[in-house]
């Protein structure tokens, strides 16, 4: 055969071609970067839109004008003087609750503070603005302001303080807090892995270490990988079913003698978290212990360890990172969930500290769910609060996993 | 103006070394590759054959750490010359692996698909026969080239690599130890197909199997690592095969060749 | 001094034993083990058995009918409505809307990261796509309904409604993007070497390898990918019981407000829904529903996967 070269572009021709290949496929690169572009872009979007809800202008009134407890100015006010105002002020009965909750010799000055604005001035968002709007339509919003609510004070505010981690629930945005939702998030995590760790590190370590290829073993791992997929609103309507309703003499209490609850409890929440999360810890521990190697276990053997013993004592030590960093990948997959907190019952509105498992509750994503769909912009405010004390916790234990990953790479 | 090369040669390298990060893989490589000829590299290994023939088409670029100095010349152009497009140096240098790589497509296309990308004007039907034919698989193939390339034999895949090569009608075809996944039969054919495609295209085979190179080549390089004990090959002989068979410079390479290596 | 000796005694007097001992403490936790790999099967047993106990209570009601449920388009069950499509229909519009979104975006995404980004610059790039994945999606929620729609507004106009579907469906799709992505990023570099190397040695650039020759042998794991993300994007609440719409509406416009099967059961079960009502049985015929259709892409998604890893081992 002889070749044929002439079918294909040659000196000048073939370099115009191949430039041609060369930009359209410059062309494509940037579409192809340009997909992370818009990734990046959402991200920034998403975290800015927070952060421009948690901080900016509030327009309000006093309903009853400060001077009316006091001849200083509110800011000045020491802590006697502002227990002192909060004595003579509030009903004796308002007063004792308070005092029952936490001694009121004990809170500290800017809880009295916020006492003095909650209970006695009452203040009333008129307006909030933006941060963004706050910063660059400034005198703007300070002439709308004077036009609209002549009586109104104008102020920055930064509706993430300390006080919003400390205080709980409120039925007014202002004076609200995550306390409570904090608390109870953790008790629900705390149930959960409790629940779960130990038995998907069992699971796993049978599907590793002893399961032979049979079918039954099969349908366990697709089974396992299968309810990885299922949506988290399905197992809210599995913990429904079974934890709060059929399991209701357990999860609320009354088997132990407890009696103001009924299954929509602390209890029932973690465990239907903990379903939830179950398949996720498996599957980790089981790469966890699928990298171990395999010349430990037969060095084990071959000194006539017992399959329990090699386990124990030299596969799960190796493989303890990485299952710790499984369950903190759950954790966080846990504490961000929603929707079958909702379908088990988280209440909303809970002022007290969950007490114990049995405990009505409420967490922190429900907390941001509701005020989200709240229609005052103010909720809104409050809920980017919230999502930016949601997210600092995620990523601190992210961040913790990541560390934690990589000591365990390190190693091999 | 000193590009001007002597013609006859398809390849010639000068001071060649390359290298993995700060490892010289091969060292100091000086040789001259002669046109529509086959030219054998044969060696232990480790001394680096399949890095030397990869380097011939810009196939290393793609180990991140590799670089190469000196100069490997075809037709008096530098082939890493900071203006040459490694896209056109493997146009123009086609390469055949050890495992049959064909695409994950019809036999047609993984012919008509290279064919395609470079810009061919021709009949596509006429050069995927041709090509076939050229590969002498044509006969085993012709009814059916709809079918995916996967439904191929080794030595059948083999050979349609060779013939997706020759589509694009290269001037040096590299072939890395291209019968050692086939059966002797296959490997019969390949060998068969060395000698007729040498009448119009230069060929460099990697081969472990002293009997292969000494029927099928012109040229043998013999490669080995250097005795200074930089675990780096370089090549010690390159001649005629016929003098590397029997009447060697070397006393390395006749050991080697004889069998009695290592 | 005392173990030496038991150490000494075994060598001399024990006679060699090599038949199977009882090891009891060995057995007991073998049996835990199997027992905690097991639960994962009655898990799935009980979301089926307690789902499908709900779901007959609610198909054996004398008013609902298969007619009605499949033939009419109003969902009212506390008023004797029983019409799923307009459910149907909002979960098909916002899982769409995702998929269009996130497709496109997360393959591109994967193959600038597989095949053009260096290291360094996949070491940059490919936290920020697992910070996306790892935000909740109640916050996605927030995002959407505060952010995407008045955006949307702003560009479509006042067509768009407070609560719509497309808001909740872009910022689905942003939610899924990083999940196609990594799905997808797998499947590309699964690719074995020697193919890529087969098109270069034949003077194809860069671009038309990973196009030409990667992208196709990777298309079955791209399409597992593709299934999951629709999977995910039918069982995802939180996102749309924010900013979808709350109450069924039987549309196919995106600018306007329905509610999925996923947000209805999270409005309808949040309030105090009372056991043995009507409304609470639909719910769980809703969550079967949607269990079985994602049971059945998740399978779909893995056997091909399954199928994509023997190829190339
Ligand atoms: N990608 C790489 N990165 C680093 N070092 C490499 C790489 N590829 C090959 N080497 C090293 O370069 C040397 C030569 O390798 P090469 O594959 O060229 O040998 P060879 O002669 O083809 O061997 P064989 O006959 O076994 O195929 C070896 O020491 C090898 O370890
Ligand atoms: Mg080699």
């Amino acid at each position: 055969m002889n070749p044929n070269r002439d079918h294909y572009p040659k000196g000048e021709a073939l370099h115009r071609s191949l430039s041609r290949r060369y930009r359209s496929a410059s062309i494509w690169q940037t579409l192809f970067f340009s997909a992370l572009v818009i990734a990046i872009l959402s991200l920034a979007a998403l975290l800015y839109n927070v952060v421009d809800g948690a901080f900016g202008y509030v327009a309000f009134e006093y309903k009853n004008d400060p001077s009316e407890f006091t001849s200083k100015a509110l800011d000045d006010l020491n802590k006697q003087e502002l227990l002192d105002i909060l004595t003579t002020n509030l009903s004796s009965g308002a007063f004792k609750k308070l005092d029952n909750e936490k001694a009121m010799e004990k809170r500290s000055k800017s809880d009295l503070y916020t006492l003095v604005l909650e209970r006695l001035i009452q203040i009333d968002t008129k307006q909030t603005w933006s941060m963004t709007d706050s910063i660059f339509r400034s005198s703007e919003i300070k002439a709308e302001v004077a036009k609209k609510y002549p009586d109104a004070k104008l102020e920055f505010r930064s509706w993430l303080t300390p006080v919003f981690l400390t205080t709980p629930m409120s039925s007014k945005a202002e004076f609200a807090g995550v306390r409570t939702a904090i608390l109870g998030s953790l008790w629900m995590v705390g149930i959960a892995i409790l629940f779960a760790l130990p038995i998907g590190t069992g699971a796993a370590i049978y599907l590793q270490e002893y399961a032979s290829k049979n079918f039954l073993n099969r349908v366990i791992q697709t089974n396992i990988n299968n309810l990885a997929g299922v949506p988290s609103i399905v197992y809210g309507m599995l913990g429904l079913a079974i934890f709060v309703r059929a399991l209701e003499p357990f999860t609320s209490g009354s088997m132990f003698g407890v009696t103001d609850s009924n299954g929509r409890t602390i209890l029932s929440a973690g465990l239907t978290m903990g379903t939830l999360v179950l398949p996720l810890i498996i599957i980790n521990a089981q790469e966890a212990i699928k990298a171990v190697p395999d010349s430990l276990r037969q060095a084990a053997f071959g000194v006539g360890a017992t399959r329990w013993q090699t386990v124990w004592h030299h596969v799960l030590p190796n493989a303890l990172p990485g299952i710790l960093t499984g369950s903190i990948l759950a954790v966080s997959r846990a504490i961000g969930e929603t929707a079958p907190l909702i379908v088990v019952g988280a209440s909303t509105f809970i002022s007290l500290d969950p007490e114990g498992p049995f405990s009505k509750f409420t967490a922190l994503p429900i907390q941001i769910y509701q005020w989200t769909t709240r229609a005052q912009s103010e909720f809104h405010s409050i809920a980017a609060s919230a999502i930016i004390v949601l997210l600092i916790l995620l990523l601190s234990l992210n961040a913790t996993a990541v560390l934690l990953r990589n000591r365990v790479q390190r190693k091999y | 103006m000193e590009n001007i090369q002597t013609p006859e040669y398809a390849i010639e390298t000068k001071n060649l070394f390359i290298f993995y990060g700060s490892f010289p893989a091969v060292s100091e490589v000086n040789m001259r590759i002669e046109k529509q000829k086959v030219t054998a590299i044969i060696g232990p290994s480790g001394c680096g054959k399949s890095t030397l023939l990869r380097a011939f088409n810009r196939m290393n670029d793609f180990v991140p750490s590799s670089y190469v100095t000196g100069e490997i010349l075809l037709q008096g152009q530098n082939l890493y010359g900071k203006d040459i497009d490694p896209v056109e140096v493997r146009r123009k240098i086609g390469m055949v692996f050890q495992k049959p790589n064909p695409f994950p497509k019809s036999i047609y296309e993984n012919i008509s698909w290279g064919a395609k990308i470079n810009g061919f004007k021709g009949n596509m039907d006429e050069l995927v026969e041709q090509s076939l034919r050229g590969a002498a698989l044509w006969e085993e193939v012709k009814d059916k080239l709809k079918k995916s390339a996967y439904e191929l034999s080794g030595g059948q895949q083999q050979r349609l690599c060779i013939a997706r090569t020759i589509a694009i009608q290269p001037e040096i075809i590299l072939m890395d130890e291209p019968a050692s996944a086939l059966d002797p039969i296959s490997t019969l054919r390949i060998e068969e197909l060395m000698q007729e495609l040498k009448q119009n295209y230069t060929i460099i085979i990697v081969t472990h199997n002293m009997q292969q190179a000494a029927r099928v080549s012109d040229y043998t390089a013999m490669m080995m690592l250097e005795k200074d004990g930089s675990r780096s090959g370089t090549v010690i002989e390159f001649s005629e095969t016929k003098k590397i068979f029997t009447n060697p410079k070397d006393k390395r390479t006749e050991d080697y060749v004889t069998g009695r290596f290592g | 001094m005392k173990q030496e000796n038991t150490i000494m005694e075994n060598k001399i007097f024990r006679p060699l034993d090599l038949k199977k001992k009882m090891r009891p403490a060995e057995s007991i936790i073998q049996s835990l083990l199997f027992i905690s790999g097991v639960l994962s099967i009655f898990i799935t047993v009980a979301i089926v058995y307690e789902l499908g106990k709900e779901a007959l209570l609610f198909f054996n009601n004398p008013d609902v009918t298969f007619a009605k449920f499949f033939g009419t388009t109003q969902w009212q069950p506390g008023i004797g409505l029983f019409g799923i499509w307009p459910l149907v229909t909002s979960t098909l519009v916002t899982s769409f809307i995702a998929m269009f979104v996130s497709l496109p975006l997360g393959l591109a995404a994967a193959l600038f990261l597989s095949e053009y980004a260096s290291p360094k610059a996949r070491s940059a790039l490919k936290p920020i796509l697992e910070i996306l994945a790892g935000i909740p999606t109640v916050v996605y929620g927030y995002f959407a309904l505060l952010f995407m729609t008045p955006l949307l507004q702003k560009i479509f106009g006042d067509g768009v409604e407070v609560y719509n579907m497309l808001s909740a469906g872009i910022v689905m799709g942003i939610m899924i993007l990083p999940l196609i992505s990594s799905m997808s990023e797998d499947a590309l570099s699964a690719v074995p070497r020697a193919l890529r190397e087969g098109a270069y040695a034949m003077g194809a650039t860069k671009f038309e390898t990973s196009i030409q020759v990667v992208l196709p042998a990777a298309l079955s794991g791209i399409g597992a990918a593709l299934i999951i993300g629709i999977s995910r994007a039918v069982g995802e609440t939180m996102i749309v019981a924010v900013a979808a719409g709350s109450g069924p509406n039987f549309t196919f416009n995106p600018f306007k407000a329905a509610e999925t099967m996923t947000g209805h059961i999270a409005r309808i079960s949040g309030g105090d829904l009372s056991y043995n009502s009507i409304d609470y049985n639909s719910l769980f015929a809703i969550a079967l529903m949607l269990f079985l259709v994602t049971l059945v892409l998740n399978l779909i998604s893995q056997g091909i996967i399954n199928r994509f890893r023997q190829r190339y081992e």
